[in-house]
């Protein structure tokens, strides 16, 4: 896969951009409680789904659009968007690849997502997401004799309902956020994870997330559940082709953790940033991500590598309940052009002697703007709590902006917190240093902006951090001096 | 091998070098004098290919080829290193890591195969013998926390790996006690060859008592004011540079 992907970015114009030519079924534009209806159906859902649907809806008509996030956007006209779109589907039901359009899975093979049994990637199972419906997931089977369900949400909610229907909701409810209860009432797809009791993973998980319609929003979630002393690492990719408007990417995923379990959750985001020139098209790119640590000695770590969308607003988070339990945020934001992004992560801590560490690295370059926001809170109960934030902002040119906005909530006398934060310029004469010894300009720019994210990339899954790390430096290309 | 024509070049609107041709063929050792500001730095960066120069007129052969052209990455990879006054510090970049990436893009240039960190650190355990560092100094990001003596002696070190043809060397005395100064000029003095072209670029006559020239140029005002043998930077220490101008 790395190979493949290398190729493709080095052709150095955004290269998943295309869109794919298949017959598409599109509801209606507009939101009402028919169209949401009509999704469920869809969905063959039982009831309980639909009541949790319309109860969202319902809520979030009551609601306003934040407007406190550090981003500018014309207003977003929410009845001018699909809210469902999928490739139309054969008469009888899909019993393996075979059934799949062939244009489908030449789209995902020209993504570096082979799914065909020859070609699968060896040791990451993928959940292969295509505007609102999964397309295939890979070495199920192998997965399944390991003890770990790996799924389609859609297919947990047929085959799993009352894990579904206990933990669905319970991490980030209808009523959290303006883009939370939306995504619960019209979210199509997603992918559901379940490792039961003492179960390891054998391979990573990987989603890969693709929008190909114009004007249609993706409202997928996620959902990972770890009892007692299971492992799970888990990886979400996306991309959507080149379109002058902008698309909403709406998206919840929740995690949770009982006793000793540990959740790895990964990001590699690359979703169209819109016209480098112009700044048209491009993803809105507005996510509730959290995880609970529900057990003692708990684990919920995410990396998120942020280098896409026009607009970035997610702040991944952790709740960290059992005691001892352990929640960990490394992010590296990247802007470049007229990119925006308000992104960071928020360390609720409930439990005793429990640990959170942030490590933030934003990058901004051309004219875009680049901000950090975060939350430490050290509840009453939280003794001997303690937090480490590391927050470092690289800036590169003259047009560009990065903010940093750290809240620290200290109700625990017990509690320690520590922040540090840093802001570094890449210059002409480090590149030129490069140059001189014989480094193209491509290979510095890669160099010093990796050795400025290494803390967070020696987070990501071997197979992925080679990637991120060229991805990074390709879309910077040309942007010094 | 480096043929300097009549070169002019500005950095923003202001003209530095008025007018500079020099000549420098294999095994001969070079050094350029002059006051502060007379663009000798300039000289340096300008053949390197430094962005925030323009050249205005002239030309500059290296082995016959106009490289003014070219991308600075692409002049190095033919033989050219310039060991920098002031050499900058690249944070969460390691140093032996670097040196490798520079030293494998020209094996790659030449159709050599690249060597990895195992075959790498062999081959630069026996340089940095010669520069007197001790090994732990590749483990640090290059150039950062390291004392203005320690950054020279990279740069030196820089140059035994990288085998350029020819080398320019800006003021890599300065900032140099009498030990360290003792220590860069053996280093040089035992990369001289018939093959290679060095340039000391240097205020003062102290560095040349330990790297004999052949030739001596002082630089003032953007053009070379007068040549000579070594018998001229002795002149120069004693009569200071008015004499000249």
């Amino acid at each position: 896969m790395s190979q493949q992907l290398l190729n493709d970015i080095t052709t150095r114009d955004y290269p998943y951009g295309f869109t794919s030519n298949i017959e598409t079924e599109v509801a209606p534009k507009g939101l009402s409680e028919d169209v949401i209806r009509m999704i469920s159906k869809k969905k063959n859902e039982p009831e309980f789904m639909l009541e949790f649907r319309l109860k969202a809806y319902r809520h979030w008509l009551t609601l306003t659009e934040p407007k406190w996030p550090n981003v500018t956007y014309p207003e977003i006209n929410f009845q001018d968007i699909h809210y469902y779109a999928a490739p139309k589907a054969p008469k009888k039901k899909l019993e393996s690849l075979d059934d799949v359009d062939p244009e489908l899975l030449k789209t995902f093979e020209k993504l570096g997502i082979p799914l065909t049994e020859q070609k699968k990637l060896a040791n990451v199972a993928v959940d292969a997401i295509f505007d609102s419906v999964s397309v295939a997931t890979t070495y199920k089977d192998k997965l399944l004799k390991a003890g770990v369900v790996f799924c389609p949400l859609s297919e947990a909610v047929e085959k799993y309902p009352d894990i579904v229907k206990k933990y669905l909701g319970s991490v980030v409810p209808h009523t959290d956020n303006f883009y939370a209860a939306l995504n619960a009432a019209v979210f199509s797809e997603g992918s559901f994870v379940y490792l039961p009791k003492n179960t390891v993973s054998p391979m990573e998980l990987s989603t890969y997330f693709r929008i190909n319609t114009e004007e249609s929003g993706q409202f997928e979630r996620t959902l990972i559940v770890c009892e007692e002393n299971s492992y799970v690492s888990y990886l979400e990719g996306c991309t959507a082709p080149k379109f002058d408007t902008n698309q909403l990417h709406a998206a919840v995923v929740e995690l949770v953790t009982l006793d000793n379990a540990e959740i790895k959750y990964s990001t590699v985001q690359n979703w169209f940033s819109g016209d480098p020139v112009t700044g048209k098209g491009g993803i809105y790119n507005f996510v509730t991500k959290r995880g609970k640590c529900l057990g003692k000695n708990s684990k919920i770590s995410w990396t998120q590598i942020e280098t896409g969308s026009a607009i970035t607003w997610k702040y991944p988070s952790c709740v960290l309940i059992g005691d001892n339990s352990i929640g960990e945020f490394y992010s590296v934001a990247l802007t470049n052009h007229f990119q925006q992004a308000d992104t960071g992560t928020k360390m609720i801590h409930i439990g005793k002697n429990t640990k959170s560490t942030i490590v933030s690295k934003g990058i901004s370059a051309g004219k875009s703007h680049n901000t950090y926001r975060g939350l430490v809170q050290m509840n009453k109960s939280a003794h001997h709590a303690n937090n480490f934030t590391q927050c470092d902002s690289m800036l590169i040119g003259n047009a560009c902006s990065a903010n940093t906005f750290p809240t620290i909530d200290v109700k625990n006398g017990s509690s320690t917190v520590g922040h540090e934060a840093t802001t570094v310029k890449i210059s002409e004469d480090q590149i030129f240093y490069f140059q001189q010894r014989g480094i193209s300009m491509e290979d510095a720019m890669a160099t010093i902006i990796n050795g400025f994210c290494k803390d967070v990339f020696k987070e990501l899954p071997t197979e992925f951090a080679v990637e991120a790390t060229q991805l990074l430096g390709l879309k910077l290309e040309n942007s010094v001096g | 091998m480096l043929e300097i024509k009549n070169l002019h070049a500005k950095i923003n609107d202001t003209p530095i070098l008025k007018g500079i041709s020099l000549t420098i063929k294999p095994g001969e050792v070079h050094a350029i004098m002059g006051p502060n500001g007379s663009g000798k730095s300039t000289l340096s960066k300008v053949i390197s290919g430094h962005p925030a120069y323009d050249v205005t007129s002239g030309e500059v052969l290296f082995e016959g080829q106009n490289i003014l052209e070219l991308d600075p990455d692409v002049r190095a990879r033919l033989g050219l290193f310039l060991a920098f006054q002031y050499p900058v510090e690249i944070p969460g970049v390691h140093n032996a890591g670097f040196l490798r990436m520079a030293y494998n893009a020209r094996r790659k240039e030449n159709g050599q195969e690249e060597v990895d960190p195992m075959e790498f650190d062999e081959l630069i355990r026996s340089k940095l013998n010669l520069v007197e560092m001790e090994p732990d100094f590749l483990e640090r990001a290059v150039n950062q926390g390291f004392s203005g003596g320690e950054k020279k002696r990279n740069e030196i070190l820089q140059m035994l790996v990288l085998e350029p043809k020819l080398a320019f060397l800006d003021e890599t005395d300065s900032g140099l006690d009498i030990d360290a100064l003792r220590i860069v000029s053996k280093a040089v003095n035992a990369y001289k060859k018939p093959e290679v072209g060095i340039v000391l670029v240097t205020h003062y006559q102290r560095l040349l008592n330990y790297i004999v020239p052949d030739v001596v140029h002082v630089m003032a005002n953007g053009v070379i004011i007068k040549s000579g043998d070594k018998s001229l930077a002795l002149a120069l220490e004693e009569k200071g540079y008015e004499w000249l101008l």
